[in-house]
This record gives C-alpha cells, structure tokens and sequence, in this order.
C-alpha cells in the first residue's frame, strides 16, 4: 500500500463547516476516496450504533447523494459490540471484508479486531484504555484520549457518556463530512430530550471534530463527487432491511397482523404494532406462533390480507396452519428473518438454511411462494410483490429475509409511493348463485363473510380436500384435480416472473448464483472474477419458489454453476438452493459455496469458493490479494 | 362417524326476510345416530331464528374432531380449520370485522387439551364470540382415547385399565382464564341450550357454553347422572332474580366470581346454568379499536398515503 504524502499544512476545514475559525485559515489537499470501511468497536452502551445510524442517515442527506452504506450490527448486546460503516460513492455491494480504519475503544475492542484492519490501514485507539502493540508497525496509529477528552468537553458530570459524539465529531473532520446536516441530525435525534442532552452532545462533538490536529496529520480525506444516478427528484431514505419490509408492507395494503416475539424478526411486529392503528388496522400479539399465523389467517378470511412472522424456530411452529392455507387457498405473508440454527442456534446470527423449510415444510403436497430480498431495499420491494402474489394467486407467501438485513441499514432511493401504494379494501361486493369458493380451472378468490351469496349457499373454508362447494370429499379423482388446482396456479405465476437479474458474461466458465443477502458479494465476487480474466456470470434469484422459468437454458452456458449459499453442504455435498436446482434442472454442474460461521459473506470468500471449483491459476493468484477500497489511494 | 352426505343448497332467501331452519341447514349431518351434537345443532338452528342476524354476517367456525364438523352442517360463511387452533382463527375474524356474529364449535379435546392454551389467552383478552364446547369426555373422532375430560377410572384404548390422570374442571379453567360469559348445559335439555346459547350471542366478550354432549359410540351412559330420564339429577343454578324477597339474598349472581368459583367446585353432575357472567370488563374489540381512534386522532386521520410519505421524509 502506498502511504499518501501529506501537505505541509496537515489540516484543513470541512468547506462546509458553518463557521470558519481558526482552523479555517489552514489550507491543505484532501485525498480523493470513493469509499471506505470504518469498523466502531466498543461496547454496546457507548452508542456505537448510533455513530453509525448518523453516518448513514448523512449519506442518505447529502445534496450529492455521494455515500451509501452498510453496517454489520453488533453480535451480543450488553457486552462488545461493533458497528460498521462503509461509505462510497456509487454502489457499495457488502460491508467490506476488511477495515481500512478501525476506531477501538477498550482493550478488548482492540485485541479481537485489530486483526480484521487491513494493514496499511488507520487505527485510532482510546489512550485512556487501550495499549496497542508497541511493534507493531502495519498500521498508521492515531492515539486519542478520547474518555478523557470527552469528559474534559462535556464538563465531568455525564462521565463519559457522549464518547460516540466525539468519534463523531473525530470522523466528521478526517472525512471532510457535512457538518452543518450532521449538526442538524443530532439536534433532530435528541430533539425531544431536554436541552442539556443536545448541549453535552454537541460539545462533545465539537471537541471530536477541532481535536488538535497533529495527532492526526495524515488524516483527511474528501469523497469523491459523483453524479446522482437514481431517478431524479426523489431523495434518499435510511433505514434497516426489518424497517423497509415493514413499509413495504404497509405499501402493499396490509392492515393487519399477528405474531409472537422472537429476534430478528420482533423489530417488524414491533413498528407495525405502532404503525397499523394509524392507518385503522391493528397487530395481535398472539401467545405463539401458531396462534399467531391462525388469527392472520383469520384476518385474511375477512378479506384482510394480513401478516404473521417469525425466525426459524417459530416458523416450524407454523407448518401445520400454512398447509392449511395452502389446502383452503388463503392469502397470507408470513415473514421468516432466518438466523443461525437449528433450534435457538446462533439467534443474533445470520444463515439461509431455512430455504427447504420455507419451500417444502408442513405435511402433504403444499405449494406455495417463497421470495427472498437481496438488500435493504429490496425488502421494501419484495414485501410489496409479496402483497400483491398472495391476492392474485390467492396463496401464502413467505419472505426469507435474514439477520444481516434486518438490522443492516442502507441508503436507498426514496419508492415512489404514490403509484405503488395499494387500496387495501375487502371486496364484499354480492357474489352470484354460481359463486364457487374452489373452482377447478379457475384461481380461487374468497368471499369474506359479510358477503352476501346469491345462491344462498354460503361457502365454507376447509383444511379437508373438498369439491369445488367445499364441501368434504373421499374422491380420489377430486384429490387429483385439486392437488392439480393448487400445483398449478403457483405454475402459472412462475411463467409471469420476470427474468432472474443476470450480469458479467452471458456464457463462460463459471455462472455464481447467490439468493438474499448474498446479492451484494456476489456482484463484487465476479467483479474480481472476471478482473482475474475468467468467463463469468452472476445470477441472482428473488424468486425461490416457484423459480423463474428459463434458469435450464441460462444454465447451459456455463461450464459450472457455483451457488454461494450461508447453509451447511449437507450429507450430499450440496447447500440447500443447491440441491432443489439439481433436483429441478438435473443439471450436474451445479456445485456449491457454503458456510456456516453465522456471517455474511466475504467478497473474498466467495471468489476463493469459485476457484475451489474451476481451474484458473488467474483466479488462484487474485485470492488474498483483493483490494478492496484503501485508504491511501488518490 | 359415519360417512358424508352433503345435500343440495336452499334458493337465496330475499334480504331481510326471517332466518329459517330451512335456510340454515347445509349437509346432513355425518354424525353417529344418536349422538349428542344432533341436539345442539338443532338448538343452535333455534337460536339462529331467534337471533335473527343478516344472514351472511353469521360465520360458524371450528376446529378437528366429531363436533368440530358442526359448520359443515350450518349454512352459514364457515370454516374448518385445524386441530385445536379454533379459537386464534376465531379471534383474527371477529377482529378482523367487527360486525360478524362468530360462533366457534368444539371437542373436549379440541379445547381443553391441544388448544387448552389459546383458550386461556381468548378468555383472558375477551374477544367478542361464542364458544360452544361439545364435551363428551372421550375422542370421538379418533375412536375413543382419554380425553383431558376422561373421569379417573374410564377405560379407553389408551387407558385400557381406566384413566388415571386428574381431568380437567372446565367451568374452573374456564373462570381462572377470564372468561367473561360462563355457562353449562346439558345435550338432553334443548330448551336451556337454547336459553345459555342465545345468553351466550348476546354477552359483548368471549363466552362459552359448555354442552356435555353424549358420544353414543364411545362413552355411553357419561352424563346420566346429571340425565332425569335416566334417573339422575337435573340441577340448575339458581339464579338471583333482583326481586327483594329474602330467598334472593341465597340465590347465585352471575357477577359473583367466587360464587361461580363454588359452583364449579361442587361434586360431579354439579349445576347447569350460567355460572359467570362479567359486562364490567372491556373486549379486545373495544380497546383496539380505543387504541385505533387515539392514534387517529393524533395524526388527524391523515390518509393512509399522507401516513407512509411521512414516514419516510423522516428517514431522509
Ligand atoms: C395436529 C393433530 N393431532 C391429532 C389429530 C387427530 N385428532 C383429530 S380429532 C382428535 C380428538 C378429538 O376429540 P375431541 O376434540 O374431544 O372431539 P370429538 O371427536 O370427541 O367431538 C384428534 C386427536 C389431528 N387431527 N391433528
Ligand atoms: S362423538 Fe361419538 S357418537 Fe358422536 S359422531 Fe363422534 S363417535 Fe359418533
Ligand atoms: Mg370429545
């Protein structure tokens, strides 16, 4: 890595700064960066996480829409905890397998992730508890007292509280940030506190942001402008995966809901239980899961498309009522925000070995959608497709989503609500004396109770295989044709699916397929694929059950199928997507990338899980090289 | 259980006329000759003249079992749903409009064994519907097993030398989970099924009935004690009448939790009637709905787009 050479003058004022004192007059070159990996660790009550909830809602601010983010939250609460950021311009994919600056707070902080900080990189270390390798020279060293700092700016009588404020305020300055949004941000956050709280918090900011420069010469460095890429005139919203699926379905009409806490999936049941009075719906907190997926179900039976959810476990609890959905065609979204299993697992972990669970599980023949979003935003995009799935085809439908999105937050172009907002009203308009609730050749769509028949034959909803009535039924034929009935609807939604998303070569080596959250290291992983001159592709599915038409024929353009899945490979070798495309396409090039470590993906880690099944001495040779942003590049 | 034999629909009656028998009955029933749950589905025909609802605002609801098949046999909207889980589905309808009459039919099993949790928490929360319980103190469905309601010393194929873990006292659970309209009866009274159901559709909150309904099949001869006609004692609560003569001051009020409690507590056959009925406390209905008009109130019943736009401008 290249050290930058610094100006003479080592310092120089965010031109944005609202005031120009002093430090105003000193003038000097900020290095041009288009991105940068900022790891936080401390503990979780110094407010690390709210350092980076303002970073990101910055970037999500800022008139040049010039930083994005991801943030990997902290793994145990009350104890350690990390927080981190990656800014840039343009697309940032994943949170970066390596930091470039890692701000340590305590010695334990420092001892478990100083080795995760690329060397080259910056470390700035609290002096008041951390004692770093004296020998160590890979990184540029930036010692700062910053307990005492922040106690000596803040006045003594808060103890240390606002050590956040003042990395802040640290990282404000070294990134040339808006000071004058940051300011406003922090007023905003603390706004309904009383005015001390502001206060304390902005004199420790300050301190941060004019701490004597010659502790950091080398530091300062500016973000690159770039045009603004999204549709014009919408802003940018931040938020965490939980909160975009929780408007998304808010988007899609649902006005009603029912669940039983569990992490990760609580935080979702938590905003709508707040948000659905005000649009005059409602959310039960149910005393379980199956409770929980039986008073949504009986929501939607009145017409109210409604929402149940949960985590792994609590899914399984769910199985026997989501074949009744299946059997009687009720329209539900039950949410699973999947976690490291099996059984309570890794709870505050993430993994994707709920896939078969959510495609197959439950008893009998049960077909139904399963959708998976591949970001933050995506979460908004696929809760709201969900809403729409589950009433056209009259169907569950799930939501995969995981740990690492739903507390990852992400800047994203604001939706355009006004056309995609759906009027969530019951149709009990009078149905005719021909009105079949399970008519053969036909999607089924219910008629809520309320609802007046015109046969006056009022139609029952059954978990028994029924004729086209409802009524019970021993017929072997019957049960042919209305297995049929339900296989084939979900059939024909899987011919309305738009195309998989596909990049990189449309033919070659090596074709990397990801689903969920692995979307963004894949698309970096074949960036440096294909840098290392293999032929390559990456596919992504959104569309796990059914699977979109085509993949037989996409597939047959490339030598090997690598898909890069968080789950175990199994007794046969393969993980759990893996093994349902084998099945479904019978194509031997599948192969597998998996693990179970309870984290995302490193970039590097899909590449060196490609290599493992292709030839490529190119490829062989990128691994561990990778750069990935740096600190020092100009 | 003999097998099914669904009959054609009954012609659309016109809007408002009188709710019939005729008009209400769907598949004949599948039933046993002679079983209990014929009489309770006669009185409930009954108590849906009297009651009188637009028709399709009456939704009948139940879970797995012999009884559980009860909204086959009623022509109203319906559901058959899954083992035990009744009463949440239940909950999700009555929350879910506010203006349905929901009636829930169950097993002994159904209610008190594998959905004796979502009894509890319905009870407690008090959402508005009627729950029937077809007590018969086996499993009919699945060919006599022991029932949370098997007496000590009944011999079933999972009992073969008679059951001896302690039953379940349903008015007891019934009145420690909350609930707010308790009642008992008797399949062989149809007149006071009537009266407890139709007590029962009127009470704003979560009542139940519980019908010892005989299971001709597999416990004959279980609630003949408490039979006449079969040279048992009929006993009825007896019911404070508000009259002011001195024997109303020894009668049982329905709002006297600890009177209920003794009620329940008396030596089997015990009393039919209604044990306990509480108007005080408030239906889940009520307070969500409560819940939902402050809130509104507070974003001034801002439209539903105007509510998610604001959401989001705050997270810019
Ligand atoms: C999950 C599940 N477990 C078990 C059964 C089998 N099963 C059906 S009904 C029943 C018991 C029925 O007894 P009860 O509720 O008393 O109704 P009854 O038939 O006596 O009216 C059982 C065990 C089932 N259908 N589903
Ligand atoms: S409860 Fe008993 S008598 Fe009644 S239908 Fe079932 S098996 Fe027959
Ligand atoms: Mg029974």
């Amino acid at each position: 890595m290249v050290r930058h050479p610094l100006s003479v003058t080592p310092f120089m004022v965010s031109p944005n700064h609202p005031e120009s004192g002093p430090a105003a007059a000193r003038a000097g070159n900020p290095q041009s960066l288009s991105d940068v990996v900022i790891r936080l660790a401390g503990n979780s009550q110094d407010g690390i996480q709210s350092i980076g909830g303002f970073l990101s809602r910055l970037a999500g601010r800022s008139d040049q829409e010039v930083m994005t983010y991801m943030t990997i939250p902290s793994t145990i609460s009350g104890g350690p905890s990390i927080f981190q950021v990656r800014m840039g311009n343009g697309d940032i994919l994943s949170a970066g397998d390596r930091a470039d600056m890692l701000v340590a707070f305590y010695q334990h902080s420092y001892d478990a992730h100083v080795g995760s900080l690329r060397p080259g990189g910056v470390l700035i270390y609290d002096t008041d508890h951390v004692k770093p390798a004296a020998d160590d020279h890979r990184f540029t060293q930036v010692p700062i007292p910053i307990t005492s700092a922040t106690v000596e700016a803040v006045g003594g009588t808060s103890k240390d509280k606002g050590k956040n404020m003042f990395v802040l305020g640290l990282l404000a300055r070294i990134f040339d940030l808006d000071v004058e949004k940051l300011t406003a941000l922090v007023k905003e956050r603390f706004g309904g506190k009383n005015e001390d709280v502001v206060r304390n918090a902005m004199l420790a900011f300050d301190s941060g942001y004019a701490w004597p420069q010659n502790n950091l010469r080398d530091l300062f460095y500016r973000f690159e402008a770039v045009e603004r890429t999204g549709p014009a005139g919408r802003p940018q919203v931040t938020m965490d995966g939980n909160m975009a699926l929780t408007y998304g379905l808010l988007a899609g009409g649902v006005r009603h809901g029912a669940g039983y806490p569990i992490t990760p999936w609580s935080s979702i049941m938590e905003q709508l239980r707040t948000e659905l009075p005000k649009y005059g719906g409602l959310f039960v907190q149910c005393e379980d899961e199956i409770a929980s997926i039986s008073t949504a179900l009986g929501f939607s039976y009145t017409g109210h498309l409604a929402v149940t959810g949960s985590a792994g476990p609590g899914l399984s609890l769910k199985m026997e009522a989501l074949s009744w959905a299946v059997m009687a065609e009720m329209p539900l979204i039950v949410v699973n925000v999947q976690r490291g299993g099996p059984s309570t697992g890794m709870p505050t972990n993430v993994e994707q070995s709920d896939l078969m669970q959510a495609i197959y599980g439950s008893h009998g023949d049960t077909p139904r959608v399963v959708l998976a979003p591949k970001n933050v935003e995506d979460c908004f995009y696929v809760a709201l497709e969900a809403t729409r799935i589950a009433r056209e085809y009259s169907t569950p439908v799930l939501i995969l989503t995981d740990q690492g999105l739903s507390s990852r937050i992400e800047a994203f172009d604001e939706p355009d609500l006004g056309s995609l907002m759906v009027e969530p009203k019951p149709d009990l308009s009078d149905r005719g004396a021909d009105y079949q609730p399970y008519p053969l050749g036909r999607i089924t769509h219910h008629a809520p109770p309320g609802t007046r028949i015109g046969s006056g034959k009022y139609p029952i909803v059954t978990g028994l295989e029924h004729d086209e009535l409802g009524h019970p039924t021993g017929s072997p034929k019957l049960h042919q044709q209305m297995t049929a009935k339900r296989r084939e609807k979900i059939k024909q939604l899987a011919r309305s699916l738009p195309a998989p998303e596909q990049t990189g070569d449309s033919s070659g080596e090596v074709l990397l397929v990801t689903w969920g959250s692995n979307w963004g290291p894949g698309r970096e992983a074949l960036t440096r694929i294909r840098r290392a001159g293999v032929r390559s592709g990456h596919l992504h599915l959104r569309h796990l059950h059914p699977l979109p038409t085509g993949l037989g024929e996409i597939f047959s353009r490339y030598h090997k199928i690598v898909v890069a899945e968080l789950n175990d490979e199994g007794l046969y070798g393969f993980g759990q997507l893996a093994m349902m495309l084998r099945a479904a396409l019978a194509n031997p090039n599948i192969v597998s990338v998996t693990k179970t470590d309870g984290l995302t993906f490193k970039v590097s880690e899909i590449v060196a899980g490609v290599a493992r099944h292709i030839e490529s001495t190119a490829l062989d040779a990128t691994l561990g090289a990778a750069p990935q942003s740096v600190l020092s590049r100009s | 259980m003999s097998s099914s034999a669904p009959t054609l629909a009954a012609p659309a009656a016109p809007a408002g006329a009188p709710l019939t028998k005729k008009a209400l009955t769907a598949d004949h029933p599948t039933w046993c000759p002679g079983c209990g749950d014929f009489a309770v589905l006669a009185a409930f025909y009954r108590v849906l003249e009297k009651l009188n609802y637009p028709h399709e605002k009456i939704v009948t609801f139940a879970g797995i079992g012999c009884s559980s098949r009860f909204p086959y046999f009623v022509n109203t909207h319906g559901g058959h749903y899954i083992h035990g889980r009744a009463l949440p589905f239940a909950a999700g309808i009555s929350l879910g409009s506010d203006d349905l009459h929901v009636f829930v039919f169950g097993g002994d099993g159904d209610g008190f064994s594998i959905g004796g949790n979502h009894l509890v928490h319905t009870a407690r929360k008090n959402v508005n519907l009627t729950y029937v319980i077809m007590d018969n103190s086996v499993y009919g469905l699945t060919k006599k097993q022991t029932s949370p309601t098997s007496p000590i010393g009944f011999k079933t194929k999972t009992d073969p030398t008679g059951a001896f873990d302690q039953p379940i006292n349903p008015m007891r659970a019934l009145l420690n989970s909350g609930a707010t309209f308790v009642a008992r009866s008797h399949a062989t009274q149809v007149n006071h099924m009537i009266d407890m159901m139709l007590r029962a559709a009127k009470h704003d909150g979560f009542s139940v009935v519980e019908i010892l309904s005989e299971c001709v099949e597999f416990y004959e001869g279980a609630f003949d004690a408490a039979n006449p006609r079969k040279g048992g004692a009929w006993k009825l609560v007896d019911e404070k009448k508000h009259d002011g003569t001195p024997e109303d001051a020894a009668r049982h009020d329905p709002s006297d939790e600890l009177g209920a409690m003794k009620l329940a507590l008396e030596a089997w056959p015990g009393s039919f009637g209604v044990f306990y009925e509480n108007n005080q406390r408030p239906t889940k209905n009520k307070l969500e709905a409560g819940l939902i008009a402050r809130t509104r109130e507070k974003t001034k019943g801002a439209a539903d787009l105007d509510l998610l736009k604001a959401s989001f401008a705050r997270l810019r």
